[in-house]
């Protein structure tokens, strides 16, 4: 096979070919996927709901309400409850270490391999690099959380009686509803993991060690929710991006109550434009050094 | 600058021309108002020892770091400016090759394909096969990176490069790491890439391997560009050199002086010394300068004018030895 059967002839004709670029997204997601550190840690989202159901199955002790996590005292009379009680475990430190780890890799770790010289240099443009990266890591948040509902709710129907659920509010909605609400409980997670992602995206941007980019967003998770206990500071409650990550709660009540889902989206909202736009300054003028 | 040759110049012949380019970190100055003129279809050899400044310029032309002043034009466009036209146009191997270890060799060059925009999917496949063929990896193509040995790294970075084809090379030491017969292979590739008509950039240290494969050279010493021109035009600006062997070496000195030829100077013992004169700009025929020697009674045991060579043109730029300059 010669070249020149197989190679456009003229850059004119390369240049002209295709005016695409959802190649670098779809590349993006494959080569995350297909790393072994990515499925490891799903795989210990996975186990999350299993380890709580399990638990909870063998202790021959019944809990009273109110003791353990949220949700943990209904689990036994309802299976569907394993989910949204491991998701309430899960939220304050495992998804945001996971997504730490990911939005911190996003730009240091291609830094750290020397991929990112080669990536610039293709091609790639660096806001587009950027957007690609941001929309592998928003992706992970969609997947990890989803994860979490899908095993929750399989070992939960496994060990547990399954039947219409009764919500905080005192109302009972069918089995089917309440699949439907754990899925709004997996968007409501998803969303409230895009700022955090947006914040390991910049720090990723500053740094070829692409462990200092996770643990520095990781760090800063754990802050935020330690300010968010201090009452000194309630002036600043609203505005902190893990304010939000345990009020979907109120997606379990009766109407339906979705302000803390617009409230949340809209923090969140905040922290992706902000630290995109830092992301952004940093990166476009940045000196490829490595 | 002095001691640069320059070639005739002209705007739109040039693949890399550069004006005044500066890198500055911080109070260190690394690149120090280079002006490169890389001529279309050349095979440039940019030469310098470790540390002299030849990667940061590579990466400023590259457009992956930003020049502190001056300007840059490659492919008679603009860089940074025009860089989402110009470097779909270059294929490029920057300071060694860099791949996910988790990926096999194809893999890896698909990924980085889909980086270019511009980079047809339909092709893709059979495009990295014939990357991979051409450097000797298509045994590989399915074997994880973190399997292969520096060679067949380098080889792979060579093959990201040629997955398009492409007006111009840049390749920061090609041959780093690799064995003789793959520096031989490499050597014959960028043959074969000028005869096509690429236009070659390869940066190096070692100068054998320069005077080997390529047209055109340029030297960098301590962030400064101190030569560059064709092969030929670099040797010229040493001096030719007549060597004599003699047992009259007092006499050699003297009839050599005489002529104009100067300074001379022996070596060794009286009894078989050997006698070196520059030529200077005399324009003596060796038969004269025998000739003269024999006329003044110096018996000659050997004789020759010695061309000057481009590795003692390179000592005398860059300095002997590991020093780095500062």
């Amino acid at each position: 096979m010669s070249s020149s059967e197989i190679l456009p002839q003229t850059p004119e004709r390369v240049l002209s070919a295709r005016a695409g670029g959802w190649d670098l997204l779809g590349s993006e997601i494959s080569v995350l996927f297909r790393r072994r550190r990515t499925w490891a840690m799903l795989i210990a989202v996975a186990l999350i709901p299993i380890l709580l159901a399990v638990a909870v199955r063998l202790s021959s002790s019944t809990l009273e309400p109110g003791e353990g996590p949220p949700f943990l005292d209904r689990v036994t009379q309802n299976g569907l409850f394993v989910g949204f009680t491991a998701m309430v475990v899960a939220i304050p430190l495992f998804l945001p270490l996971t997504i730490g780890v990911v939005a911190g890799d996003t730009i240091a770790g291609e830094a750290g391999l020397g991929t990112l010289r080669y990536l610039l240099v293709a091609p790639a443009g660096r806001v587009r690099l950027l957007l690609v990266k941001y929309a592998g890591a928003a992706l992970f948040c969609l997947v990890a959380t989803l994860t979490l509902t899908v095993s929750g709710a399989f070992i939960g129907a496994a060990l547990f009686p399954v039947g219409p659920v009764t919500l905080l509010s005192g109302d009972t909605i069918s089995v089917p509803e309440s699949l439907l609400r754990s899925l709004l409980v997996a968007a409501y997670v998803t969303v409230s993991l895009l700022g955090l992602s947006m914040i390991g995206l910049f720090f990723s941007t500053l740094t070829d060690v692409p462990v200092g980019a996770m643990a520095a967003t990781i760090v800063v998770s754990v802050i935020a929710q330690i300010l968010d206990v201090i009452p000194q500071l309630d002036w600043l409650h609203p505005w902190l991006f893990s304010h939000y990550w345990l009020g979907f709660a109120d997606l379990l009540r009766q109407p339906l109550d979705l302000g803390s889902f617009g409230q949340n989206a809209i923090v969140q909202f905040c922290y992706v434009a902000v630290f995109g736009a830092l992301a952004y300054s940093r990166f476009v003028t940045r000196d490829i050094l490595s | 600058m002095t001691g640069t040759v320059t070639t005739a110049s002209q705007g739109d012949g040039l693949a890399i021309e550069t004006r005044g380019l500066t890198k500055k970190f911080g109070s260190q100055t690394a690149v120090n108002g280079i002006d490169l003129m890389v001529p279309r279809g050349s095979v440039f050899g940019f030469l310098g020892p470790n540390g002299s400044g030849k990667t940061t310029s590579i990466r400023m032309l590259l457009g992956l770091t930003q020049a502190t002043s001056g300007t840059i034009s490659v492919l008679g466009q603009p860089m940074p400016a025009r860089l989402r036209e110009v470097l779909p146009r270059v294929g490029a191997l920057v300071e060694g090759p860099a791949f996910y270890p988790f990926l096999s060799g194809a893999a890896n060059l698909r990924r980085l394909d889909t980086a270019d925009r511009f980079a047809p999917r339909g092709t893709r496949r059979a495009r990295v096969q014939g990357a991979l063929e051409r450097v000797g990896l298509s045994h590989a193509a399915d074997k994880k990176v973190h399997a292969y040995s520096l060679g067949m790294k380098q080889r792979l970075g060579i093959a990201n490069a040629l997955i398009l084809p492409r007006e111009l090379l840049v390749l920061d030491e090609p041959t780093n790491g690799l064995d003789p017969q793959g520096m031989r292979e490499v050597r014959s590739l960028v043959r074969s890439l000028a005869a096509e008509g690429t236009t070659v950039f390869v940066s190096s240290h070692l100068l054998a391997e320069v005077e080997q494969m390529c047209t055109h050279a340029a030297v960098m010493s301590a962030g400064s560009l101190v030569a560059q021109g064709t092969l030929a035009q670099l040797r010229q600006v040493g001096e030719s050199r007549v060597h004599l062997r003699t047992p009259d070496a007092a006499g050699a000195l003297r009839v050599l002086t005489h002529l104009g030829l100067g300074p001379a100077h022996a070596t060794s013992d009286a009894a078989d010394a050997v006698v070196v004169a520059p030529l200077g700009d005399t324009n003596w025929q060796p038969e004269a300068i025998v000739t003269a020697l024999v006329a003044g009674g110096v018996r000659i045991r050997g004789f020759a004018i010695v061309e000057p060579s481009l590795e003692e043109r390179f000592v005398a730029l860059t300095g002997e030895g590991f020093d780095v300059v500062q």
